[in-house]
């Protein structure tokens, strides 16, 4: 079918004011000085802080969030719909109110935290531990979620052969379902990794930012912004190019799986 | 028969449908269990299968207690040791061909390599050796069927049960694999259940055959005795009969149909309710009133199709019957729809029968009652 001429403006200036500021990040950064920026002690603090957290993050996501995506699939116990969607809230709720939120949980004097604190001597906030908590709860959503949605459509009738053919539940779990959702893991796991790296709001509510404890990425270059955009440029080119490796990993091997 | 290998007991319950039979299989039979869409076939054998909980009753295998409601046992499916095919194939798609057939031997422990050594020697003897290394979303549905059915027998199983395996494929390779399968059946010891909604497929393979309708057994039997004697008007249909509801006349050797019309017959009456069974086939046509014939009527075509080399004509008449006739006599008599003809039958071919005592709802009887005194039992201990 070809195209309406009517849709052919607004796509061209969409499709521009979606590609210009990518394009600008590469022109103005600055390539000379790179090498000087990335020796600069704060910003590979931040960079190894970042993936430390981010991965730490993601791997929590993994281990809690595949099971949770499976009773959410297919258990049949009540109030699942609620919890499904009490889950993806994150989703959609500003990060800046997750780190409220967070804090209101797991702080000193939160719900919880208070508890953590007294009996423990735990504390969340203002730590790195903090960072992967506020992480875990923004990104983790991601993952539930295209799994879910893999455990909902696929699956089923291969688990019910397998348990014909002797295979107990855990088995099932292990040696069909897994395998049967794995892309949707993956493209999940990646998706998720991706969202914990980039995140900014839930992170600085919660943690503050304290250099080589709670300063990622992201919020290094809302600092450094003010006083050097050098920096701040050189880190959001690291960033992009995170951000278009995922990309091109995820088109060409699993984005149909997280589509289906 | 001696003791039965399976005892199914049991109702179950789907969605606002229940199923609710007695049916029993020996060792070494094939029952076909044929009925029509949503009569519950599939739900039989996910209950025998574990996959589904049955409601009241009890299942059996090999005087094992599967399933039994009052007494509290449960077997989970996978300990029940069925082999099951689904029409579907259901193979492990992140799996080679040769390791879904040794999904099993591997589950009980077997090594790597011996479970494939029976994986492979099950996929030769289906003829399809050569795929092993293939992966299963490269098969055609033949094959898939044929992967999937080594896999059930690969996994040594105590019960064959068979949904629908055959539905998806072509006529060509269905014949094949209906072949196929009686072959495998011939060294497998213990009872097989075939769900089908195939008449000739149920004909063809099986030992006996029990019709299910709305979830409610209404006729078992062997292949000769369901269509010699069809109960009901979906069995008739599906072997192709024309089956009358009847009473006897006062007249000797007549049967009144229901709704009109009569015939004359060689089968000694009685007084019950009765049922006519006539082959589409033993009706002679006539261009003008016969006069030899003993049943005579008339009637006009309602329409025409060709089934095979013969065509079946729909004629309305009291009674209301199917004929066929060859093409020949369609050219020599100028058949066609609106054309008014005559009918005639010779009594040998009239098979008139009673409507059964409905044994099978008096064991259903009796299964509910003991069921209600179990609860009394329990709730005055």
């Amino acid at each position: 079918m070809s195209t309406p001429p009517l849709l052919i403006p607004p796509a061209a200036i969409g499709a521009a004011f979606l590609l210009l500021p990518t394009v600008g990040l590469l022109i103005r950064v600055p390539w000379s000085g790179l090498r000087e920026i990335f020796a600069d002690s704060g910003v590979t603090q931040a960079l190894r802080l970042s993936i430390q957290c981010s991965l730490s993050a993601a791997g929590i996501s993994l281990v809690l969030g595949v099971p949770l995506a499976w009773v959410l699939a297919r258990s049949r116990l009540p109030f699942t719909q609620i919890l499904r969607a009490g889950v993806a809230l994150p989703l959609v709720l500003p990060p800046v109110a997750g780190g409220v939120a967070l804090y209101l949980a797991f702080g000193r004097f939160g719900v919880l935290g208070q508890y953590l604190d007294r009996w423990f001597g735990f504390t969340l906030p203002f730590t790195t531990n903090g960072v992967i908590a506020a992480e875990t709860f923004v990104s983790m959503p991601f993952l539930v979620v295209a799994v879910e949605g893999a455990l909902r459509g696929a699956g089923h009738a291969q688990e019910e052969a397998a348990a014909t053919l002797g295979a107990s539940p855990a088995r099932v779990f292990w040696t069909v379902t897994v395998p049967a959702v794995a892309p949707s893991i993956v493209s999940g796991l990646v998706l998720c990794w991706a969202r914990a790296l980039g995140e900014f709001g839930a992170t600085i509510t919660f943690n503050g930012s304290l250099a080589g404890v709670t300063k990622t990425m992201p919020i290094a270059v809302s600092q450094a912004l003010e006083d050097s955009p050098q920096a701040a440029e050189a880190l959001s080119l690291v960033l992009l190019l995170i951000a278009l490796a995922v990309l091109v990993g995820l088109r060409q091997r699993w984005l149909h799986a997280v589509s289906a | 028969m001696n003791e039965p290998a399976l005892d199914f007991h049991a109702s179950v319950n789907r969605g606002g449908f229940r199923l609710r039979l007695r049916l029993t299989v020996g060792a070494g039979e094939l029952l076909a269990v044929l009925g029509p869409n949503g009569s519950g076939k599939s739900t039989l054998l996910r209950a025998i299968a574990g996959l589904a909980p049955i409601a009241e009753g009890r299942i059996t295998l090999h005087g094992r207690v599967l399933d039994d409601v009052q007494a509290s046992v449960l077997i989970r499916a996978d300990a029940r040791r069925v082999g099951m095919v689904f029409q579907d194939s259901r193979l492990f798609e992140h799996l080679r061909v040769i390791d879904n057939v040794a999904y099993a031997p591997r589950t009980r422990g077997a090594s790597r390599s011996s479970a494939r050594a029976t994986a492979q020697s099950w996929l030769d003897r289906l003829g399809i050796g050569d795929l092993a290394g293939r992966r299963s979303r490269e098969l055609s549905g033949g094959q898939a069927q044929r992967v999937a059915i080594a896999r059930a027998f690969a996994s040594d199983p105590a019960i064959l049960l068979l949904d629908e395996p055959f539905a998806a494929l072509d006529v060509q390779t269905r014949a094949a694999m209906q072949t196929e399968l009686s072959r495998l059946l011939e060294s497998f010891a213990g009872p097989a259940v075939l769900v089908t909604h195939d008449p000739l497929e149920a004909l063809i393979l099986a030992d006996r055959i029990a019709v299910i309708e709305n979830g409610r057994l209404v006729q078992q039997g062997t292949p000769a005795e369901i269509t010699a004697r069809p109960l009901t008007p979906y069995v008739a249909g599906v072997v192709g009969t024309n089956l009358y509801r009847a009473c006897s006349s006062p007249a000797r050797g007549v049967v009144q149909v229901q709704g009109g019309g009569q015939f004359h017959t060689d089968t000694e009456l009685s007084a019950a309710p009765l049922l006519v069974a006539l082959r589409p086939s033993a009706v002679t046509v006539h261009g003008r009133r016969p006069t030899e014939a003993v049943n005579v009527w008339c009637g006009m075509i309602e329409s025409l199709r060709a089934v095979g080399d013969r065509v079946r004509l729909d004629v309305e008449a009291r009674p209301r019957v199917c004929v066929d006739v060859s093409t020949g006599t369609v050219a020599e008599l100028g058949l066609a729809a609106g054309v008014q003809i005559w009918l005639s039958a010779n009594p040998v071919d009239v098979s008139v029968y009673p409507v059964p005592n409905e044994d099978h709802s008096t064991v259903t009887k009796s299964m509910s009652s003991s069921t209600a005194r179990s609860s009394e039992a329990s709730t005055s201990q």
